[in-house]
């Protein structure tokens, strides 16, 4: 007969044995039992904002950071509900995302891509965000989309305008409201043509990286569509301050319209340094010389001052717009924080009601089917009229603003006027258009 | 050959920012041995001088419009400049030539700020390494800058130049070329002369006065001067407020040529230093020449010409790199740069 012994050393050992072995099961389904990547679990959802808060663009940092507490505010019920009110699709309640009050965190991208993707990731990994959005550049949007992608959480870009956002390196998980060079370059060409004739020669100044290139690519493919050719296009670094060497030569390159690919602290001082040289007050081949700023930004407009008066450009949206939607948004942020809110501002207010209504149409914050219900969706009320988020590459397809800078501004706001409103069609493109070859969008990944 | 000219006629206003910096850089590390990474900051404070005078300047009275509305349908404010309120013409005149007259401002201020980090802080590293040196001025440059841009937000904020100097000069068709082929805005021309006057001004104070005299002899050997009854190090404290000075006035003379920004101090530090380099450590006429040698050069490099000849043989462009290369060549044949003396830094 066996005598069953048991000292405290051995009551210990069987209870570490019999614990573990109790835990097994949920140790090794812990991760598997969540269907997705930071599926919200408790009564709340947090959203990662990823914007630029240092650098050279924490000013459009801080106004997208505003938009988004507004959108947070509006999302749980708070404040005057902005363009929710006007939003063509009713799903928004006022009580959050799918019942769950909305949260967020925020991090710096610093407008460097390895600074973007490390607070992403640690927005991902350590705050559970389910939603990252925002920047001010097309090299951190890239680079941020990639690991979203990777992470298996939705991308709502904020300000990007390179062709390859949604082009060669357009993914599954990221989605664009912003317009791109294409876009601009279609609403702009005709415009100029009517205004400086069809027989003009552009001189180009292009920032050297991947929004600059695909810009000038569009917008030089367009004027020269209408007649224009093209004299030059020269490189210029994006650490350039002084771009007066740069813009020296071009009067006497035979050129009679300088284009400047340039954006943000680029565009302001290559824009100066064109008017210091005299630039618009002179006559090339019988014509006045012109200067045309393709992307256009009123934050960027007031840095440059005085010198975009009658400088035309293309933009996302503007303040002074007149429709339902836009008018609501301006009211709500002019009463929040006492001035209009910027393009940047306004997009990524649109891509956080965006993706909330998605979340509430599919039922789920699952990326794969936010994504779904995203991908097709046709809206309106948002302050650019009807628009598509295109399914083949998850690009907005909407009205483009052609705007120029104002001659006898009334406030330190009123510093650029809507030309014209390019429609819809006139700024569509092939999902296989040339400059969007290339990359594929690939499968939605839910982590 | 319009188009050398042209690129000659560039490089002169960068060289001129380059030179005044370099000078004060210099000027500290041949007068207190300190290498000041904090002096592009300096440079960044003056622009903020013009900029807080500027919006001194502006400060206005404020009446409402009930006619007007603002952007939320409130009745609109309507301000009007106090200044042109008290003086008329002359109120208007102020605000055109705020960036000028701001430097009345600014030498002052930029003297007091000088001193200050001088006492505080700067003299407590003089028997440190120069590596211990480097940190702490670069250290204290970031956090003047971000003081800067706590006040002012991150972006540009635009100064303009007197309506009387907008525009441009066709220096060409002056000289027989062909019209517009050598173009010239009028404020930098400005720039550039101011740049010479400011040289000189200090270069004349150095050579003719007692008190140059002094420097000059404490700069060749401290410790004698000091064996003779002057107190050297009061008059070095000076120097490093005359240097910071040379850098604030730059600083605001350059306001309408690029807007300030808060980090606009870090754009030139690095070039500048560059420039002291290559000049050579503790020479003045060196950092000078340096200046204006790597401004001409740096505008040669974005010559589209040059750019496309480079292309063509498949390298990659080098108008951001033409002063580092520059740096390398001179340091290899010269390595005291072109006017350094014996002694600098070599202990």
């Amino acid at each position: 007969m066996s005598k069953l012994v048991m000292n405290r050393r051995g009551l210990l050992r069987s209870g570490a044995v019999m614990g573990a072995g109790v835990a097994l099961p949920t140790i090794f389904t812990a991760s598997s039992a969540a269907a997705y990547t930071n599926e919200p679990t408790g009564s709340t959802v947090t959203l990662g904002f990823n914007v630029p808060q240092t650098g050279a663009y924490a000013d459009e940092g801080a106004d997208e950071l505003r938009a988004y507490m507004l959108a947070v505010k509006h999302l749980n019920g708070e404040g005057d509900g902005g363009m929710m009110n006007t939003f063509s699709s009713k799903e928004l309640k006022g009580n959050g995302i799918l019942g769950k009050e909305v949260t967020y965190v925020t991090g710096d991208t610093q407008t460097k891509s390895d600074a973007a993707r490390a607070s992403a990731q640690s927005m991902i990994q350590k705050d559970g965000a389910v939603m990252i959005t925002g920047g001010s550049s097309s090299g951190v949007a890239i680079a941020v989309q990639g690991l979203c992608q990777e992470a298996g959480v939705i991308f709502m870009a904020g300000l990007t305008h390179s062709n390859d956002t949604t082009g060669k390196d357009k993914k599954a998980n990221g989605f664009r409201h912003f317009f791109n060079g294409y876009m601009s370059a279609a609403a702009l060409a005709p415009v100029l043509a009517e205004l400086y004739g069809t027989d003009r020669t552009a001189y180009h100044l292009t920032a050297d990286y991947t929004w600059g290139w695909t810009q000038q690519e569009s917008i030089a493919a367009a004027t020269e569509a209408k007649g224009w050719s093209t004299a030059a296009n020269v490189l210029t670094p994006l650490t350039t301050t002084d771009f007066s060497s740069y813009v020296a030569p071009v009067l006497n390159s035979g050129a009679d319209v300088l284009v400047l690919n340039h954006y943000g602290g680029n565009m302001i001082n290559s824009l100066t340094s064109a008017v210091q040289f005299g630039l618009r007050d002179k006559q090339v081949n019988g014509k006045n010389f012109e200067i045309v700023v393709p992307l256009y930004s009123r934050l960027m407009a007031r840095g440059a001052g005085e010198n975009v008066k009658g400088i035309f450009g293309s933009t996302n949206w503007h303040w002074s717009l007149q429709d339902e939607g836009s008018k609501a948004f301006v009211q709500s942020f002019g009463q929040e924080y006492g001035f209009p809110p910027s393009q940047a501002a306004h997009t990524v207010y649109c891509q956080t009601l965006l993706y909330a209504d998605a979340c509430e149409r599919a039922g789920t914050f699952n990326p794969c089917g936010v994504g779904e219900a995203l991908e097709g969706f046709k809206f309106d009320g948002l302050g650019n009229g009807e628009t598509e988020y295109r399914a083949e590459d998850h690009q907005c397809f909407k009205d483009v603003l052609v705007v120029r800078g104002k001659e006898n501004p009334t406030s330190e706001f009123d510093l650029l006027e809507v030309v014209q409103v390019t429609p819809r069609a006139q700024v569509e493109y092939a999902v296989d258009h040339p400059m969007f070859a290339g990359g594929a969008l690939g499968s939605c990944n839910a982590g | 050959m319009d188009a050398i000219l042209l690129q000659v006629l560039n490089g002169l206003d960068k060289g001129s920012a380059y030179a005044l910096i370099a000078l004060g850089l210099t000027l500290i590390f041949g007068t207190l041995g300190v290498v000041n990474f904090a002096h592009g900051a300096l440079f960044m404070l003056g622009a903020f001088c013009a900029v807080t005078f500027s919006k001194i300047l502006a400060i206005s009275k404020v009446v409402i419009d009930p006619e007007k509305t603002d952007f939320l349908g409130n009745p609109a404010k309507i301000k009007t400049p106090y200044v042109e309120e008290w003086f008329g013409s002359f109120g208007t005149f102020l605000i055109d030539f705020a960036v000028p007259v701001s430097l009345i401002a600014a030498v002052p201020v930029m003297i007091l700020i000088g001193i200050a980090l001088e006492r505080g802080l700067i003299k407590h590293f003089y028997n440190r390494p120069h590596a211990d040196q480097i940190l702490v001025t670069f250290g204290l440059a970031i956090v003047l800058q971000e003081v800067i841009k706590a006040f002012f937000g991150a972006n540009p904020i635009p100064q303009s130049a007197p309506d009387v100097f907008m525009g441009s000069l066709d220096i060409g068709a002056m000289v027989g070329f062909a019209e517009n082929a050598i173009i010239y805005p009028y404020w930098r021309l400005v720039y550039f002369f101011f740049s010479l006057a400011v040289i000189s001004a200090v270069f004349a104070f150095l050579r003719f006065t007692t008190f140059g005299m002094v420097v000059r002899a404490g700069m060749a050997d401290r410790e004698t001067v000091g064996l003779l009854g002057i107190n050297i190090d009061k008059k070095f404290t000076i120097m490093f407020g005359i240097a910071a000075a040379v850098a604030g006035t730059a600083g605001v003379m350059y306001t309408p040529i690029n807007p300030p920004n808060y980090h606009m101090g870090m754009d030139f530090l690095v070039l500048s230093f560059v420039v002291v380099v290559v000049g050579g450590m503790g020479s003045l006429p060196g950092a000078v020449a340096a200046g204006f040698l790597l401004g001409i050069l740096e505008s040669f490099a974005s010559m589209p010409l040059i750019k496309d000849a480079i292309s063509a043989i498949g390298l990659p462009s080098i108008d951001q790199i033409i002063i580092y290369l520059v740096a390398v060549v001179v340091l290899l044949v010269r390595p005291r740069g072109l006017m350094g003396k014996a002694g600098m830094m070599e202990d």
